[in-house]
């Protein structure tokens, strides 16, 4: 009976469905998780007021959210120092956010369920998400303007609304003033700068040059001027409103509306406003830069940087993996040094990614990096332009990084491309780099694609490299801007998974940034699976076109 | 580059010309001339001291069992058997004359004057224009006029253009096999090449598209000097105006079709062509 079961070989499907079915459930379970966990952090979720009282303090009333909550057995809190009474068989405690970092010293704080008096949620409390100091959490007592009374009470939450409204407009176009326009004139100023500097070391530095200088600075300086003088109107503007709030030690305290993000009453949301303030965060979170050591804001320069450095790391392996390929296997006569160079090949996809960060930064970096600032950059220097870590060393790394892929998917479409092909096209008088040319490469375009695909994969994901060459905790502008000549191969970058590293274990709070741990990993997922999909989409696409060569 | 209007009159000077030579009846013109050939697959030798005259615009049919090397030797007139590797080859092929195994000689501009079809339909996955137009476009042949012009007259010269012209663009892996191999014919025909090499070209077909074909082979012997490898007797008897029997590399005989068929010469040839081996 066993026997003729196994015969039959149920077994063996039923193996290799469970082998499926693991993999399947681990990969669900990991986007599930990371959706989950990263996803809920936008939510806006409750904010309680405790009547709390403990051995030491008495009774206190405490305001925040319930972040986490901590199940301990009674032997085990004993032995930790807490008191325990004798009929309680576990110590709950909780991890509230209470924000009000500026007054208390931290944001969260731990308590013990058994010594909360009473638990409410009041509909007037009101979070405030700051530039600094993180969350507030208290009430709304009254409005200023320049110090004098606007509204009080009631009526405070309203006008707080407006004004907070006009204060994010000004703060929007002081920013846009900032970095945009005064960016561009000190991107200008640097340049003539290096301008006159190369000048004077290549003797050309004369009279005329010096006035066509002085002339083009001075255009930029009144330019400067006038951003500056509509710049402190802006400030005046901003700093003129203030908000007065207590917190739930009765403190008050002065908030200028300048430093505020957004002021919100969490349960006093219904659905809709809930879901409207979920998807504003989440838009934040996509389209921002981030704010207070990156555990506030969004990750927008990260997102953009991985992207970029994917598609030119993309734009350099590809046409190397290829013309490697072909030579390897249409060219070259296959030989034991050909077999020697294939094997040497696939050890480099082996390789661990630090080494070739090592690599990197030794080679490209210092030695062609720091060459091509002595030939092209003199002026530059002792300040590197590319003689340091930056997105096109970065690039040129992960291509040397998954070069093999490229050439082994590549080497594997052109092997599978049948002989009768190549002989119809020299047949017709072609030579064999017409055959290759106009046949042989579309033919195989589709296994390059899937080359392509697996070395974006493996360089979208990579860390460990880009840390010695390129990547940055916070760049303070995009490798992509309106400033010539727009790309910005020579900058730093912010890389997504850089990113998590960076959130999760070099944080000044640990507990703020857990959340963004997880949605940074659920985008870098989100971003990784994006690049795939097109580059499958193209490659199928590919597919179709030459779709009988799989048939015959 | 000629003009669209210059190059239909030379192809109509062609055609004059053509009649002029068969009213002439220059019947036995040599065309290729195979002079001791001798061919090495590594340290096996396929070929042994080939020798034989092929005569222009006949129909000359190889035959012989498996293995007997007549693609082999079909493969030498366009030195195709370069492309394999550890492949020796000693002795002449003349091609009017000049010795195509000749250093001096441009292997791609030999292979434009011997077009060949091969044994399976091998279309390029691309549109059926373009795989006709494949030999003009190597050739630098950017004009629109001379390639549509070009493309008609080679489909109809493959008794294609009726069923294809409405889906020129349609990509020729859709079409049926034995269309897949008047498509080739017609891609080899379209660079109007002097010599016709075919491969067993109907041994993949069904019997109607081997009919076709077969019809078409007759036609096309009016302009070209065709060399086609068979395993079919009947075929090779239908088509062919002179035949070879080969066996084991050598070249047993060759002769007329009727002749060689009714009347062999050697024992092998008889015991082939009746059927006691191969």
């Amino acid at each position: 009976m066993i026997k003729s079961w196994f015969q039959s070989g149920s077994p063996w499907i039923w193996i290799n469905a469970a082998g499926v079915s693991a993999s399947l459930i681990m990969v669900i379970s990991v986007i599930g998780l990371l959706a989950y966990r990263g996803g809920g952090y936008f939510w806006p979720s409750e904010v309680f007021q405790f009547s709390y009282a403990d051995e030491d303090n008495g009774l206190q009333t405490i305001i925040g959210e319930r972040v986490n909550t901590s199940v301990t057995p009674a032997a085990i809190a004993k032995v930790a120092g807490y008191k325990m009474a004798e009929d309680e068989d576990y110590l709950v405690r909780y991890l509230i956010k209470t924000g009000n970092r500026d007054i208390t010293g931290s944001d969260f704080r731990w308590i013990q369920s058994r010594n909360i008096k009473k638990e409410q949620t009041p509909t007037d409390l009101v979070a405030i998400e700051r530039r600094e100091w993180g969350h507030f959490y208290g009430r709304l007592k009254a409005i200023k303007k320049n110090g004098d009374l606007l509204a009080e009470g009631a009526k405070a939450w309203s006008v707080s609304q407006d004004k907070l409204s006009e204060a994010l407009d000004l703060f929007a176009q002081i920013r846009k003033i900032e970095k945009e326009d005064i960016g561009a004139i000190n991107y200008g100023l640097e340049r003539l700068r290096l301008r006159e500097k190369r000048l004077k070391l290549e003797k050309r530095w004369d009279p005329a040059a010096e006035r066509q200088l002085a002339e083009k600075r001075a255009q930029l300086d009144a330019d400067f001027q006038q951003y500056q003088a509509s710049l402190s109107e802006l400030y005046q503007k901003i700093r003129r409103d203030s908000l007065v709030a207590e917190t739930d030690s009765g403190h008050e305290v002065e908030i200028p509306l300048a430093k505020i993000v957004r002021i919100y009453k969490p349960n006093e949301m219904d659905f809709f406003q809930q879901m409207a303030f979920y998807f504003d965060k989440v838009h934040e979170f996509i389209a921002d830069d981030p704010r207070e050591a990156n555990t506030e804001g969004g990750i927008f320069p990260a997102i953009f940087g991985t992207i970029m450095m994917v598609l030119i790391m993309s734009v350099i392996v590809t046409p190397f993996g290829v013309v490697a390929a072909v030579y390897l296997r249409e060219y070259a006569k296959q030989g034991f040094i050909i077999r020697l160079v294939r094997v040497a090949v696939n050890n480099l996809a082996g390789v661990p990614s630090i080494v070739y960060g090592v690599f990197g930064l030794g080679f490209f970096v210092y030695i062609v990096g720091g060459n091509i600032d002595k030939l092209f950059f003199p002026e530059a220097s002792p300040a590197p332009v590319f003689g340091t870590p930056g997105l096109l060393w970065s690039s040129i790394t992960l291509a040397l990084l998954t070069l093999p892929v490229v050439i082994v998917s590549t080497e594997e479409g052109l092997s599978r491309i049948p002989r009768s092909i190549r002989e119809g096209s020299m047949a017709l008088g072609a030579t064999k780099f017409e055959t290759l040319w106009l046949t042989v490469l579309p033919m195989a375009s589709p296994a390059m694609m899937t080359g392509l695909i697996l070395a974006v994969a493996r360089a979208a994901g990579e860390v460990a490299a880009l840390m010695l060459v390129g990547v940055v905790k916070m760049a303070p502008t995009l490798p992509l801007d309106g400033n010539f000549p727009f790309l910005h191969l020579d900058r730093k970058f912010m890389h997504l998974g850089f990113h998590i590293y960076d959130v999760g274990f070099q944080s000044p709070n640990v507990e703020a940034a857990r959340p963004l741990v997880y949605a940074t990993s659920f985008l870098l997922v989100v971003v990784i699976v994006g690049l795939n999909l097109s580059a499958i989409i193209i490659r199928n696409r590919l597919r179709e076109k030459y779709r009988a060569l799989e048939e015959s | 580059m000629t003009t669209p209007q210059a190059r239909t009159h030379a192809i109509d000077m062609n055609a004059v010309l053509l009649h002029r030579r068969a009213t002439l009846k220059e019947e036995n013109q040599i065309c290729i001339k195979v002079e001791n050939l001798d061919l090495y697959y590594g340290q096996k030798q396929a070929l042994h001291n080939v020798s034989m005259d092929i005569p222009k615009r006949k129909v000359t049919a190889y035959i012989g069992p498996s293995g007997c090397g007549k693609s082999t030797l079909l493969r030498c007139i366009n030195r195709m058997n370069d492309l394999i590797d550890n492949v020796a080859t000693t002795g002449k092929i003349l091609l009017d004359g000049t010795n195509i195994y000749d250093k001096s000689v441009n292997v791609a501009a030999l292979r434009r004057r011997v077009g060949m079809v091969f044994q399976k339909p091998n279309p390029f996955p691309k549109s059926i224009y373009e795989n006709v137009a494949y030999g003009l476009r190597i050739q630098g042949v950017r004009d629109k006029r001379i390639l549509d012009e070009t493309v008609e007259n080679a489909l109809k010269g493959a008794a294609l253009w009726d069923e294809m012209k409405d889906r020129l663009n349609d990509n020729a892996l859709g079409i049926s096999g034995g269309q897949q191999q008047r498509l080739v014919i017609a891609r080899a025909i379209a660079i109007e090449p002097e010599v016709l090499l075919l491969d067993e070209p109907a041994s993949a077909l069904d019997p109607i598209s081997t009919l076709k074909i077969e019809e078409l082979i007759n036609e096309l012997k009016e302009k070209y000097t065709i060399v086609i490898v068979t395993h079919n007797m009947q075929q090779a008897a239908r088509v062919s105006d002179y035949t070879a029997f080969m066996y084991m590399g050598e070249l047993i005989e060759i002769g007329s079709t009727s002749e060689l068929f009714t009347n062999p010469k050697k024992k092998q040839t008889e015991d082939y062509i009746t059927g006691r081996y191969g």
